[in-house]
Protein backbone atom coordinates (compact mmCIF):
# COMPACT_ATOMS: atom_id res chain seq x y z
CA UNK A 1 0.00 0.00 0.00
CA UNK A 2 1.25 3.42 -0.94
CA UNK A 3 1.68 5.84 1.90
CA UNK A 4 1.49 9.55 1.34
CA UNK A 5 4.58 11.03 2.90
CA UNK A 6 3.99 14.73 2.36
CA UNK A 7 2.14 16.46 5.15
CA UNK A 8 -1.39 17.31 4.02
CA UNK A 9 -2.55 20.91 3.78
CA UNK A 10 -5.89 22.49 4.55
CA UNK A 11 -6.74 22.13 0.89
CA UNK A 12 -7.09 18.41 1.47
CA UNK A 13 -10.75 18.04 2.38
CA UNK A 14 -10.00 15.29 4.86
CA UNK A 15 -7.64 17.61 6.77
CA UNK A 16 -9.55 20.82 6.47
CA UNK A 17 -10.24 21.17 10.20
CA UNK A 18 -7.13 19.38 11.41
CA UNK A 19 -4.43 20.73 13.69
CA UNK A 20 -1.64 20.46 11.11
CA UNK A 21 1.12 21.59 13.48
CA UNK A 22 0.22 18.77 15.82
CA UNK A 23 -0.20 16.34 12.96
CA UNK A 24 3.30 17.17 11.68
CA UNK A 25 4.73 15.69 14.88
CA UNK A 26 3.32 12.24 14.14
CA UNK A 27 3.30 12.28 10.34
CA UNK A 28 3.39 10.01 8.41
CA UNK A 29 0.74 7.84 9.99
CA UNK A 30 1.17 4.13 9.42
CA UNK A 31 -1.83 2.17 8.19
CA UNK A 32 -3.15 -0.43 10.59
CA UNK A 33 -4.63 -3.14 8.46
CA UNK A 34 -7.54 -5.23 9.64
CA UNK A 35 -8.98 -7.99 7.56
CA UNK A 36 -12.03 -9.93 8.66
CA UNK A 37 -12.29 -13.20 6.79
CA UNK A 38 -15.44 -14.35 5.08
CA UNK A 39 -18.29 -15.37 7.32
CA UNK A 40 -16.64 -14.45 10.61
CA UNK A 41 -17.25 -11.68 13.11
CA UNK A 42 -14.90 -9.56 15.18
CA UNK A 43 -15.02 -6.66 17.55
CA UNK A 44 -12.32 -4.06 18.08
CA UNK A 45 -11.88 -1.06 20.31
CA UNK A 46 -9.74 2.00 19.81
CA UNK A 47 -9.39 3.90 23.06
CA UNK A 48 -7.18 6.98 23.20
CA UNK A 49 -7.27 8.65 26.58
CA UNK A 50 -3.70 9.85 26.94
CA UNK A 51 -2.68 13.48 26.59
CA UNK A 52 -0.50 14.56 23.72
CA UNK A 53 -0.86 13.91 20.03
CA UNK A 54 -2.24 10.79 18.45
CA UNK A 55 -3.14 9.96 14.87
CA UNK A 56 -4.23 6.55 13.69
CA UNK A 57 -5.37 5.23 10.39
CA UNK A 58 -7.27 1.96 10.26
CA UNK A 59 -7.66 0.28 6.90
CA UNK A 60 -10.28 -2.42 7.13
CA UNK A 61 -11.44 -5.02 4.66
CA UNK A 62 -14.51 -7.07 5.36
CA UNK A 63 -14.79 -10.14 3.20
CA UNK A 64 -18.10 -11.72 2.19
CA UNK A 65 -20.54 -11.98 5.09
CA UNK A 66 -17.88 -10.74 7.53
CA UNK A 67 -18.87 -8.59 10.50
CA UNK A 68 -16.93 -5.99 12.44
CA UNK A 69 -18.06 -4.07 15.49
CA UNK A 70 -15.64 -1.17 15.97
CA UNK A 71 -15.87 1.25 18.88
CA UNK A 72 -13.78 4.35 19.30
CA UNK A 73 -13.33 6.53 22.34
CA UNK A 74 -11.08 9.57 22.05
CA UNK A 75 -11.00 11.61 25.22
CA UNK A 76 -7.85 13.29 26.42
CA UNK A 77 -5.46 13.99 23.55
CA UNK A 78 -4.54 17.58 22.65
CA UNK A 79 -4.87 16.39 19.08
CA UNK A 80 -6.52 13.12 18.20
CA UNK A 81 -7.32 11.93 14.73
CA UNK A 82 -8.76 8.54 13.99
CA UNK A 83 -9.19 7.74 10.31
CA UNK A 84 -11.07 4.62 9.31
CA UNK A 85 -11.29 3.28 5.78
CA UNK A 86 -13.58 0.33 5.34
CA UNK A 87 -14.30 -1.75 2.30
CA UNK A 88 -17.26 -4.09 2.45
CA UNK A 89 -17.65 -7.16 0.29
CA UNK A 90 -20.97 -8.84 -0.38
CA UNK A 91 -23.25 -9.12 2.66
CA UNK A 92 -20.65 -7.73 5.06
CA UNK A 93 -21.71 -5.76 8.11
CA UNK A 94 -19.82 -2.87 9.68
CA UNK A 95 -20.78 -1.13 12.90
CA UNK A 96 -18.94 1.94 14.13
CA UNK A 97 -19.77 3.55 17.45
CA UNK A 98 -17.53 6.47 18.29
CA UNK A 99 -17.41 9.09 21.01
CA UNK A 100 -15.02 11.96 21.29
CA UNK A 101 -14.81 14.31 24.27
CA UNK A 102 -12.72 17.45 24.20
CA UNK A 103 -12.12 20.55 26.25
CA UNK A 104 -9.59 23.40 26.44
CA UNK A 105 -7.95 23.88 23.07
CA UNK A 106 -8.10 20.23 22.03
CA UNK A 107 -8.84 19.15 18.48
CA UNK A 108 -10.36 15.73 17.87
CA UNK A 109 -11.47 14.23 14.62
CA UNK A 110 -12.93 11.10 13.22
CA UNK A 111 -12.67 10.63 9.49
CA UNK A 112 -14.36 7.67 7.86
CA UNK A 113 -14.59 6.37 4.37
CA UNK A 114 -16.92 3.43 4.00
CA UNK A 115 -17.02 1.76 0.63
CA UNK A 116 -19.81 -0.63 -0.21
CA UNK A 117 -17.99 -2.43 -2.99
CA UNK A 118 -20.43 -5.30 -3.44
CA UNK A 119 -24.17 -5.92 -2.99
CA UNK A 120 -26.08 -6.47 0.21
CA UNK A 121 -23.66 -5.02 2.75
CA UNK A 122 -24.73 -2.91 5.72
CA UNK A 123 -22.90 -0.19 7.57
CA UNK A 124 -23.94 1.83 10.56
CA UNK A 125 -22.07 4.72 12.12
CA UNK A 126 -23.03 6.40 15.38
CA UNK A 127 -20.76 9.28 16.36
CA UNK A 128 -21.24 11.41 19.47
CA UNK A 129 -19.05 14.39 20.24
CA UNK A 130 -18.99 16.51 23.41
CA UNK A 131 -17.06 19.77 23.25
CA UNK A 132 -16.22 22.31 25.92
CA UNK A 133 -13.90 25.31 26.13
CA UNK A 134 -12.31 26.27 22.83
CA UNK A 135 -12.09 22.71 21.57
CA UNK A 136 -12.87 21.54 18.06
CA UNK A 137 -14.53 18.27 17.16
CA UNK A 138 -14.89 17.03 13.63
CA UNK A 139 -16.57 14.15 11.89
CA UNK A 140 -16.01 13.68 8.19
CA UNK A 141 -17.78 10.64 6.88
CA UNK A 142 -17.91 9.53 3.31
CA UNK A 143 -20.00 6.62 2.13
CA UNK A 144 -19.32 5.34 -1.34
CA UNK A 145 -21.61 2.81 -2.95
CA UNK A 146 -20.03 1.20 -5.97
CA UNK A 147 -21.77 0.38 -9.21
CA UNK A 148 -23.65 -2.86 -8.77
CA UNK A 149 -23.62 -2.74 -4.95
CA UNK A 150 -27.40 -3.08 -4.85
CA UNK A 151 -29.15 -3.78 -1.59
CA UNK A 152 -26.73 -1.56 0.27
CA UNK A 153 -27.95 -0.28 3.63
CA UNK A 154 -25.82 2.56 5.01
CA UNK A 155 -26.61 4.73 7.98
CA UNK A 156 -24.88 7.64 9.69
CA UNK A 157 -26.06 9.21 12.92
CA UNK A 158 -23.85 12.11 13.89
CA UNK A 159 -24.48 14.42 16.82
CA UNK A 160 -22.35 16.97 18.62
CA UNK A 161 -23.06 18.74 21.89
CA UNK A 162 -21.48 22.09 22.63
CA UNK A 163 -20.98 22.83 26.32
CA UNK A 164 -19.64 26.31 25.61
CA UNK A 165 -20.35 28.75 22.83
CA UNK A 166 -16.61 28.93 22.19
CA UNK A 167 -16.35 25.30 21.08
CA UNK A 168 -16.61 24.30 17.43
CA UNK A 169 -18.19 21.26 15.86
CA UNK A 170 -17.74 20.27 12.24
CA UNK A 171 -19.78 17.48 10.73
CA UNK A 172 -19.87 16.49 7.13
CA UNK A 173 -21.60 13.33 6.06
CA UNK A 174 -21.15 12.59 2.35
CA UNK A 175 -22.79 10.07 0.06
CA UNK A 176 -21.57 8.94 -3.29
CA UNK A 177 -23.92 6.42 -4.83
CA UNK A 178 -23.48 4.56 -8.08
CA UNK A 179 -25.94 1.72 -7.47
CA UNK A 180 -29.71 1.66 -7.87
CA UNK A 181 -31.23 -0.14 -4.94
CA UNK A 182 -29.67 1.63 -1.97
CA UNK A 183 -30.91 2.60 1.46
CA UNK A 184 -28.82 5.41 2.86
CA UNK A 185 -29.82 7.49 5.85
CA UNK A 186 -27.96 10.17 7.62
CA UNK A 187 -28.81 12.38 10.53
CA UNK A 188 -26.58 15.16 11.65
CA UNK A 189 -27.09 17.66 14.46
CA UNK A 190 -25.10 20.10 16.54
CA UNK A 191 -26.73 21.41 19.67
CA UNK A 192 -26.63 22.37 23.29
CA UNK A 193 -28.02 20.50 26.27
CA UNK A 194 -31.79 20.82 26.53
CA UNK A 195 -32.46 23.61 29.04
CA UNK A 196 -35.85 22.18 29.99
CA UNK A 197 -34.34 18.79 30.73
CA UNK A 198 -31.62 20.37 32.85
CA UNK A 199 -34.16 22.34 34.88
CA UNK A 200 -36.31 19.24 35.35
CA UNK A 201 -33.36 17.29 36.78
CA UNK A 202 -32.32 20.20 38.99
CA UNK A 203 -35.85 20.64 40.28
CA UNK A 204 -35.57 17.04 41.49
CA UNK A 205 -32.41 17.82 43.42
CA UNK A 206 -29.46 17.28 41.09
CA UNK A 207 -26.81 19.99 41.10
CA UNK A 208 -26.18 21.66 37.71
CA UNK A 209 -22.99 19.61 37.06
CA UNK A 210 -24.77 16.39 38.08
CA UNK A 211 -27.68 17.16 35.76
CA UNK A 212 -25.35 17.91 32.86
CA UNK A 213 -23.30 14.82 33.53
CA UNK A 214 -26.37 12.59 33.55
CA UNK A 215 -27.65 13.97 30.26
CA UNK A 216 -24.26 13.80 28.57
CA UNK A 217 -23.68 10.28 29.86
CA UNK A 218 -26.87 9.23 28.10
CA UNK A 219 -25.83 11.10 24.97
CA UNK A 220 -22.44 9.38 24.80
CA UNK A 221 -23.89 5.97 25.67
CA UNK A 222 -25.64 5.94 22.30
CA UNK A 223 -22.25 5.35 20.68
CA UNK A 224 -21.60 2.28 22.80
CA UNK A 225 -25.01 0.63 22.93
CA UNK A 226 -24.77 -3.09 22.27
CA UNK A 227 -20.96 -3.14 22.18
CA UNK A 228 -18.99 -5.93 23.78
CA UNK A 229 -17.45 -4.09 26.72
CA UNK A 230 -20.15 -1.43 26.66
CA UNK A 231 -19.90 -0.80 30.39
CA UNK A 232 -16.12 -0.35 30.40
CA UNK A 233 -16.32 2.07 27.49
CA UNK A 234 -19.07 4.09 29.19
CA UNK A 235 -17.15 4.15 32.46
CA UNK A 236 -14.02 5.40 30.72
CA UNK A 237 -16.01 8.11 28.94
CA UNK A 238 -17.67 9.10 32.21
CA UNK A 239 -14.32 9.58 33.94
CA UNK A 240 -13.25 12.05 31.27
CA UNK A 241 -16.65 13.70 31.24
CA UNK A 242 -16.43 14.40 34.95
CA UNK A 243 -13.04 16.02 34.42
CA UNK A 244 -14.44 18.22 31.66
CA UNK A 245 -17.48 19.45 33.60
CA UNK B 1 -44.41 26.40 55.89
CA UNK B 2 -44.59 28.76 52.88
CA UNK B 3 -44.92 32.49 53.06
CA UNK B 4 -45.25 34.44 49.81
CA UNK B 5 -45.32 38.17 50.29
CA UNK B 6 -46.09 40.64 47.51
CA UNK B 7 -44.32 38.51 44.89
CA UNK B 8 -43.69 40.15 41.56
CA UNK B 9 -42.13 38.33 38.63
CA UNK B 10 -41.73 38.76 34.93
CA UNK B 11 -41.02 36.54 31.97
CA UNK B 12 -39.20 37.97 28.95
CA UNK B 13 -39.70 41.49 30.36
CA UNK B 14 -43.42 41.00 30.67
CA UNK B 15 -44.73 41.39 34.23
CA UNK B 16 -46.89 38.37 35.10
CA UNK B 17 -47.05 38.19 38.89
CA UNK B 18 -48.05 41.57 40.29
CA UNK B 19 -47.97 41.39 44.05
CA UNK B 20 -49.06 37.90 45.01
CA UNK B 21 -49.32 37.06 48.68
CA UNK B 22 -50.15 33.67 50.14
CA UNK B 23 -49.43 31.83 53.37
CA UNK B 24 -49.57 28.05 53.62
CA UNK B 25 -49.24 26.39 57.02
CA UNK B 26 -48.12 22.84 57.76
CA UNK B 27 -50.89 20.31 57.34
CA UNK B 28 -52.82 22.43 54.86
CA UNK B 29 -53.83 21.81 51.29
CA UNK B 30 -54.40 24.91 49.17
CA UNK B 31 -55.77 25.15 45.66
CA UNK B 32 -55.13 27.99 43.27
CA UNK B 33 -57.56 28.28 40.42
CA UNK B 34 -57.71 30.80 37.66
CA UNK B 35 -58.28 31.42 33.99
CA UNK B 36 -55.64 30.95 31.31
CA UNK B 37 -52.96 33.59 31.45
CA UNK B 38 -53.61 34.45 35.09
CA UNK B 39 -50.05 33.53 36.07
CA UNK B 40 -50.60 30.04 37.52
CA UNK B 41 -47.70 28.33 35.78
CA UNK B 42 -45.50 31.38 36.25
CA UNK B 43 -46.11 31.08 39.97
CA UNK B 44 -45.02 27.44 40.06
CA UNK B 45 -41.95 28.00 37.89
CA UNK B 46 -40.96 31.09 39.86
CA UNK B 47 -41.19 29.13 43.10
CA UNK B 48 -39.17 26.32 41.50
CA UNK B 49 -36.48 28.74 40.33
CA UNK B 50 -36.70 28.13 36.61
CA UNK B 51 -34.27 30.26 34.59
CA UNK B 52 -36.07 33.02 32.70
CA UNK B 53 -38.56 33.69 35.48
CA UNK B 54 -37.24 36.88 37.00
CA UNK B 55 -38.34 38.01 40.43
CA UNK B 56 -38.64 41.79 40.54
CA UNK B 57 -40.05 42.20 44.03
CA UNK B 58 -41.43 40.57 47.14
CA UNK B 59 -40.24 37.60 49.16
CA UNK B 60 -40.82 33.86 49.54
CA UNK B 61 -39.86 32.00 52.69
CA UNK B 62 -39.92 28.21 53.03
CA UNK B 63 -39.75 27.23 56.68
CA UNK B 64 -37.91 30.43 57.49
CA UNK B 65 -35.39 30.08 54.64
CA UNK B 66 -35.27 32.57 51.79
CA UNK B 67 -36.41 30.42 48.85
CA UNK B 68 -35.57 33.00 46.20
CA UNK B 69 -31.90 32.96 47.21
CA UNK B 70 -31.62 29.25 46.45
CA UNK B 71 -30.75 27.37 43.27
CA UNK B 72 -33.39 24.93 41.99
CA UNK B 73 -31.57 21.89 43.45
CA UNK B 74 -31.21 23.63 46.81
CA UNK B 75 -34.95 24.29 46.84
CA UNK B 76 -35.50 20.58 46.26
CA UNK B 77 -33.15 19.70 49.10
CA UNK B 78 -35.00 22.18 51.31
CA UNK B 79 -38.14 20.12 50.77
CA UNK B 80 -39.84 21.67 47.75
CA UNK B 81 -41.30 19.44 45.04
CA UNK B 82 -42.52 20.88 41.77
CA UNK B 83 -44.95 18.72 39.84
CA UNK B 84 -44.67 19.73 36.19
CA UNK B 85 -47.62 20.45 33.97
CA UNK B 86 -45.55 19.07 31.10
CA UNK B 87 -43.02 16.58 32.48
CA UNK B 88 -39.88 16.62 30.36
CA UNK B 89 -38.71 13.62 28.32
CA UNK B 90 -35.04 12.77 28.79
CA UNK B 91 -33.88 10.10 26.33
CA UNK B 92 -31.27 7.66 27.58
CA UNK B 93 -31.64 8.44 31.26
CA UNK B 94 -33.68 5.86 33.16
CA UNK B 95 -36.10 6.91 35.89
CA UNK B 96 -34.47 4.55 38.34
CA UNK B 97 -30.99 5.92 37.74
CA UNK B 98 -32.10 9.54 37.80
CA UNK B 99 -34.35 9.20 40.85
CA UNK B 100 -31.74 7.40 42.87
CA UNK B 101 -29.24 10.14 42.09
CA UNK B 102 -31.85 12.80 42.84
CA UNK B 103 -32.87 11.21 46.14
CA UNK B 104 -29.25 10.82 47.19
CA UNK B 105 -28.33 14.34 46.07
CA UNK B 106 -31.11 15.65 48.30
CA UNK B 107 -30.05 13.45 51.18
CA UNK B 108 -26.48 14.65 50.78
CA UNK B 109 -27.74 18.25 50.78
CA UNK B 110 -29.39 17.51 54.12
CA UNK B 111 -26.34 15.72 55.53
CA UNK B 112 -27.96 12.26 55.43
CA UNK B 113 -26.49 8.93 54.32
CA UNK B 114 -27.18 7.88 50.71
CA UNK B 115 -29.63 5.05 49.98
CA UNK B 116 -28.12 1.80 48.76
CA UNK B 117 -29.30 0.31 45.46
CA UNK B 118 -31.46 -2.21 47.32
CA UNK B 119 -32.98 0.34 49.68
CA UNK B 120 -33.78 2.61 46.79
CA UNK B 121 -35.46 -0.09 44.70
CA UNK B 122 -37.61 -1.13 47.65
CA UNK B 123 -38.74 2.47 48.13
CA UNK B 124 -39.37 2.95 44.41
CA UNK B 125 -41.40 -0.26 44.19
CA UNK B 126 -43.55 0.79 47.12
CA UNK B 127 -44.30 4.24 45.66
CA UNK B 128 -44.87 2.88 42.16
CA UNK B 129 -47.37 0.44 43.66
CA UNK B 130 -49.17 3.32 45.32
CA UNK B 131 -49.70 4.92 41.92
CA UNK B 132 -50.39 1.50 40.31
CA UNK B 133 -47.43 1.88 38.08
CA UNK B 134 -45.43 -1.04 36.81
CA UNK B 135 -41.86 -1.03 38.09
CA UNK B 136 -40.71 -1.88 34.54
CA UNK B 137 -41.87 1.55 33.43
CA UNK B 138 -39.42 3.12 35.84
CA UNK B 139 -36.58 1.29 34.15
CA UNK B 140 -37.37 3.12 30.93
CA UNK B 141 -35.96 6.51 29.93
CA UNK B 142 -37.51 9.42 31.81
CA UNK B 143 -41.02 10.08 30.43
CA UNK B 144 -40.08 8.90 26.94
CA UNK B 145 -43.04 7.27 25.22
CA UNK B 146 -45.28 7.81 28.27
CA UNK B 147 -48.86 8.94 27.72
CA UNK B 148 -49.97 12.18 29.34
CA UNK B 149 -51.57 10.27 32.19
CA UNK B 150 -48.53 8.05 32.73
CA UNK B 151 -46.30 11.11 32.94
CA UNK B 152 -48.48 12.58 35.67
CA UNK B 153 -48.51 9.32 37.60
CA UNK B 154 -44.75 9.14 37.24
CA UNK B 155 -44.54 12.65 38.70
CA UNK B 156 -46.41 11.40 41.76
CA UNK B 157 -44.12 8.37 42.07
CA UNK B 158 -41.20 10.79 42.09
CA UNK B 159 -42.94 12.85 44.75
CA UNK B 160 -43.40 9.72 46.85
CA UNK B 161 -39.76 8.78 46.56
CA UNK B 162 -38.40 12.26 47.23
CA UNK B 163 -40.77 12.77 50.17
CA UNK B 164 -40.98 16.59 50.10
CA UNK B 165 -42.38 18.91 52.75
CA UNK B 166 -44.17 21.12 50.26
CA UNK B 167 -45.51 20.01 46.89
CA UNK B 168 -46.54 22.52 44.26
CA UNK B 169 -48.52 20.59 41.68
CA UNK B 170 -49.07 22.45 38.43
CA UNK B 171 -52.12 21.06 36.62
CA UNK B 172 -51.35 17.55 37.71
CA UNK B 173 -54.94 16.69 36.73
CA UNK B 174 -54.58 17.63 33.06
CA UNK B 175 -54.35 14.66 30.73
CA UNK B 176 -55.86 12.25 33.26
CA UNK B 177 -58.90 10.10 32.64
CA UNK B 178 -61.38 9.43 35.47
CA UNK B 179 -59.61 6.33 36.79
CA UNK B 180 -56.16 7.91 36.66
CA UNK B 181 -57.54 11.00 38.37
CA UNK B 182 -58.67 8.90 41.31
CA UNK B 183 -55.33 7.07 41.49
CA UNK B 184 -53.39 10.33 41.39
CA UNK B 185 -55.75 11.93 43.93
CA UNK B 186 -55.31 8.98 46.30
CA UNK B 187 -51.56 9.20 45.76
CA UNK B 188 -51.44 12.85 46.70
CA UNK B 189 -53.48 12.18 49.84
CA UNK B 190 -51.33 9.23 50.91
CA UNK B 191 -48.01 10.92 50.25
CA UNK B 192 -48.70 14.48 51.27
CA UNK B 193 -51.62 14.64 53.73
CA UNK B 194 -49.67 14.85 56.98
CA UNK B 195 -49.33 17.36 59.81
CA UNK B 196 -45.77 18.28 58.77
CA UNK B 197 -46.47 18.64 55.05
CA UNK B 198 -48.37 20.95 52.75
CA UNK B 199 -49.64 21.04 49.18
CA UNK B 200 -50.37 23.79 46.69
CA UNK B 201 -52.57 22.51 43.87
CA UNK B 202 -52.70 24.62 40.75
CA UNK B 203 -55.64 23.70 38.58
CA UNK B 204 -58.22 24.85 36.08
CA UNK B 205 -60.95 22.55 37.23
CA UNK B 206 -62.82 21.45 40.28
CA UNK B 207 -62.58 17.74 39.43
CA UNK B 208 -59.23 16.99 41.14
CA UNK B 209 -60.57 18.71 44.25
CA UNK B 210 -63.24 16.01 44.53
CA UNK B 211 -60.43 13.61 45.41
CA UNK B 212 -57.99 15.95 47.14
CA UNK B 213 -60.10 18.13 49.39
CA UNK B 214 -58.48 21.52 49.82
CA UNK B 215 -58.64 23.47 53.04
CA UNK B 216 -58.41 26.75 51.15
CA UNK B 217 -59.18 27.82 47.60
CA UNK B 218 -57.76 30.95 45.98
CA UNK B 219 -58.57 32.64 42.73
CA UNK B 220 -55.61 33.95 40.76
CA UNK B 221 -56.32 36.62 38.18
CA UNK B 222 -54.13 39.28 36.68
CA UNK B 223 -51.09 38.10 38.61
CA UNK B 224 -52.53 38.28 42.11
CA UNK B 225 -54.90 36.47 44.44
CA UNK B 226 -58.23 38.21 44.02
CA UNK B 227 -60.37 36.00 46.21
CA UNK B 228 -59.86 33.33 48.87
CA UNK B 229 -62.25 30.99 50.58
CA UNK B 230 -62.98 27.41 51.57
CA UNK B 231 -63.71 24.43 49.31
CA UNK B 232 -67.10 25.92 48.45
CA UNK B 233 -65.33 28.62 46.41
CA UNK B 234 -64.18 26.00 43.91
CA UNK B 235 -67.77 24.81 43.41
CA UNK B 236 -68.93 28.36 43.01
CA UNK B 237 -66.28 28.94 40.34
CA UNK B 238 -67.25 25.76 38.53
CA UNK B 239 -70.88 26.84 38.43
CA UNK B 240 -70.57 30.51 37.69
CA UNK B 241 -67.21 30.95 36.00
CA UNK B 242 -64.22 33.05 36.93
CA UNK B 243 -65.61 36.33 35.73
CA UNK B 244 -68.76 36.16 37.80
CA UNK B 245 -66.97 35.11 40.97
CA UNK B 246 -63.73 37.06 40.74
CA UNK B 247 -64.34 39.58 37.99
Amino acid sequence: MNMIQTLPTRKDEAFRYSDLDALARVWPVAHEEIQVVAGTGESRQVIEMGEGVVARHLVIRLEKQARLDLRILTAGPAFGRIAVDVELAEGADFMLGAAQLATGGETLEIVTEVTHAQPGATSRQVVRTVLGGHSTGTYLGRIAVARGADGTDAEQSVRAMLLDRTATANARPELEIFADDVKAAHGCAVGELDAQGLFYLQARGLTPPEAKRLMLQAFIAEAFTGAPGEEALSAAALARLEAIL
Amino acid sequence: MLQIDNLQARVADKPILKGLSLTINSGEIHAIMGPNGAGKSTLSYTLGGRPGYEVTGGSVMLEGQDLLEMEPHERAAAGLFLGFQYPVEIPGVSFVQFLREAANAQRKGRGEEPLSGGEFLKLAREKAGLLRMNMDMLKRPVNVGFSGGEKKRAEMVQMGILDPKLAILDETDSGLDIDALRIVGDGINTIMRAPNKAVLLITHYQRLLDYVKPDFVHVLAGGRIVKSGGPELALELEEQGYEAVAG
